[in-house]
């Protein structure tokens, strides 16, 4: 018997393929098997919701639609930006524990480290939405359009979440240390989301921080969000929010990639 | 053995040439070559930061370096780095598991992860529970294993896919000594079944328990090399430190001991001679100074420790430092 990979051995693509997978599905059953991290992903973006519409939603007032149609779509793009930083934890988690050490040695697809890292957490912002859109809705959320619309946006919300995770990724492979990933991951979120017109809108904030805040990718893609769910036209706001995703996804995996690769310099 | 099958090189299971390493000013590795035969046990023996863990990080692809270059079973590490992680099986220094998946589990994803199919990465996960102990814990999560326990599983998941070359960084630092034996009975086992294996220690008696072949390094740097029974018959003689009141004494002291055959070293007051023949030489050493020189204030008697090693080895340059 030979150690060798013979003339039946799958492709390149399939390994990368199915090595992302099974380190997504590590990562799924390690998120499942800690409480506080699943807590902190799933059960929090259900607190937020509830808080904004029934705490503090009575107080905000908001030109057109019901406080709770326009705070959705701004949770949403809350949730999958501070969720992004679990991909540094992650990663950084398995950086010091030495698993990123034993997987450079194994005869693995390379990208399946960060494929299967994004991936899981990919599932799990999947996983986060759904339920918050069932709380969304018991808790009068609703859209004109339907829920074609409202697919559309999370969509959109998905893919924004996903590129931001290559980003946190190449944050994790810098710090061996998840309490310092979260530290570095979380003032970053804090200003795109709170300067965003997520909760608020940025018409009630200062000329600087308006500009700003209504120039960066977590504002694009609330309002791409609310064309699509509360309507008008939504085409435009659509566009930006898919070109930032797609722009980020693309120099985001760049950077984490090439971190990766440079690990063993 | 077949996994050696159709590999046509040298009768050299790995080698490092010159490896050169430094992380910012830091250098690790300063010229580094070694090499082991298929089936030799090697061990690199060593300080903190004397290059142990660069060395083995270069060789099993997980680290490039800067200079030199480094085979195994005639393929480049940095070159072939794909084919190599065929070859070869890696436990560092930590035990790599997950500690939220079950020990079955880490072994099923390390498996496939190795290119084993479903199938047989399961098969050879129950197996190599079996072999090591852990059958019984085997669907339990990891984080209720023990140090032992987790060691065992990181060292069954080196060996899935049977690797011919297997590279162990310090596999016992801060075991306890039946877990320490049982792991040395397990690279002896790999060992007799034709496994080359790497691997890296601080414990001279480790060294001495495992290994074919020493490298002794100090500072990126080889100290010196050979076989345990070389290394013990140069450098494992007890030392007996005698201790003087005059430097007079000393120096009387240091010419009857020399003239009786011994090789005494001295510093200021102070007069070390070495014996391999263990501490019941010391009747004789006192019986040498007998009437010739005063009785030394204090003797004391020393058994062989990985410092002396060092401090032979080592000497010149940085003896002054180390005294």
């Amino acid at each position: 018997m030979s150690e060798r990979a013979g003339a039946a051995a799958p492709g390149r693509g399939f390994t990368a393929f199915s090595d992302t997978l099974d380190v997504a599905w590590r990562n799924l059953l390690t998120l499942v098997r800690t409480p506080q991290a699943l807590v902190f992903a799933v059960i929090q973006p259900v607190i937020f919701v509830l808080l904004f519409r029934y705490a503090f939603g009575g107080a905000i007032r908001v030109p057109g639609p019901d406080y709770v149609d326009f705070l959705m779509p701004g949770i949403f793009a809350q949730t999958v930006a501070f969720g992004a930083i679990a991909t540094a934890v992650g990663l950084s988690a398995d950086l010091r524990t030495g698993l990123l050490v034993r997987f450079r040695t194994l005869p693995m697809a390379r990208i399946a480290v960060l494929g299967g890292r994004t991936v899981a957490d990919l599932a799990r912002n999947l996983l986060v939405i759904t339920v918050m859109t069932g709380i969304g809705f018991a808790a009068g959320f609703r859209s004109p359009h339907g829920a074609g619309a409202v697919l559309a946006a999370l969509g959109l919300v998905v893919a924004f979440g996903y590129a931001l995770s290559w980003g946190f990724a190449a944050l994790g492979l810098r710090v061996s240390d998840p309490e310092a990933a979260q530290a570095a991951g979380v003032p970053v979120v804090f200003v795109l989301v709170f300067t965003s017109a997520a909760f608020v809108p940025s018409t009630s904030m200062p000329g600087w921080l308006q500009a700003f805040g209504t120039h960066q990718p977590v504002n694009a893609l609330v309002s791409a969000e609310r064309a699509l769910i509360l309507g008008g036209p939504a085409a435009h706001d659509v566009l930006i929010s898919l070109a930032w995703s797609a722009g980020l996804l693309l120099v985001f995996t760049l950077v984490a990639t090439r971190s990766y690769a440079r690990m063993g310099r | 053995m077949p996994a050696r099958e159709g590999w046509m090189m040298s009768d050299i299971a790995l080698e490092a040439d010159g490896l050169a390493k430094s992380f910012g000013d830091v250098v690790a590795l300063d010229g580094l070559s070694f090499a082991a035969s298929p089936g030799a046990v090697l061990g690199l023996l060593g300080p903190n930061g004397s290059g142990k863990t660069t060395s083995v990080s270069i060789l099993s692809t997980a680290l490039r370096p800067d200079g030199g270059r480094a085979t195994v079973r005639g393929l480049d590490v940095v070159r072939d780095a794909a084919q190599v992680r065929r070859v070869i099986g890696f436990a560092g220094q930590f035990a790599a598991v997950d500690a939220n998946l079950t020990g079955r589990e880490n072994l099923a994803l390390i498996g496939r992860l190795s290119r084993l199919g479903r199938a047989q990465a399961r098969a050879r996960a129950t197996e190599l529970l079996d072999g090591f102990g852990l059958g019984e814990a085997a669907d339990r999560l990891v984080r209720t294993y023990s140090g032992g326990m987790r060691r065992r599983l990181d060292l069954a998941a080196a060996l899935l896919h049977r690797p011919p070359v297997l590279f162990l960084d310090e596999p016992t630092t801060g075991l306890d000594l039946e877990s320490r034996r049982g792991l040395w009975e397990a690279v002896r086992e790999l060992s007799r079944s034709g496994t080359t294996v790497l691997l890296t220690t601080q414990y001279l008696e480790e060294a001495d328990a495992l290994a074919d072949e020493i490298v002794i390094l100090a500072g990126g740097r080889i100290a010196g090399t050979g076989t345990p029974a070389q290394l013990k018959a140069k450098f494992g003689a007890v030392v007996f430190a005698l201790g003087f009141s005059r430097e007079a004494a000393a120096q009387d002291a240091q010419a009857a001991l020399a003239s009786a055959g011994h090789e005494p070293s001295r510093a200021g007051l102070r007069l070390e001679v070495r014996s391999a023949a263990g501490s019941g030489a010391l009747a004789g050493v006192l019986r040498a100074l007998d009437g010739r020189a005063p009785d030394p204030v204090s003797v004391a008697v020393r058994e062989p420790t990985l410092d002396d090693v060092f401090l032979s080895l080592t000497a010149g340059g940085r003896a002054g430092s180390a005294a």
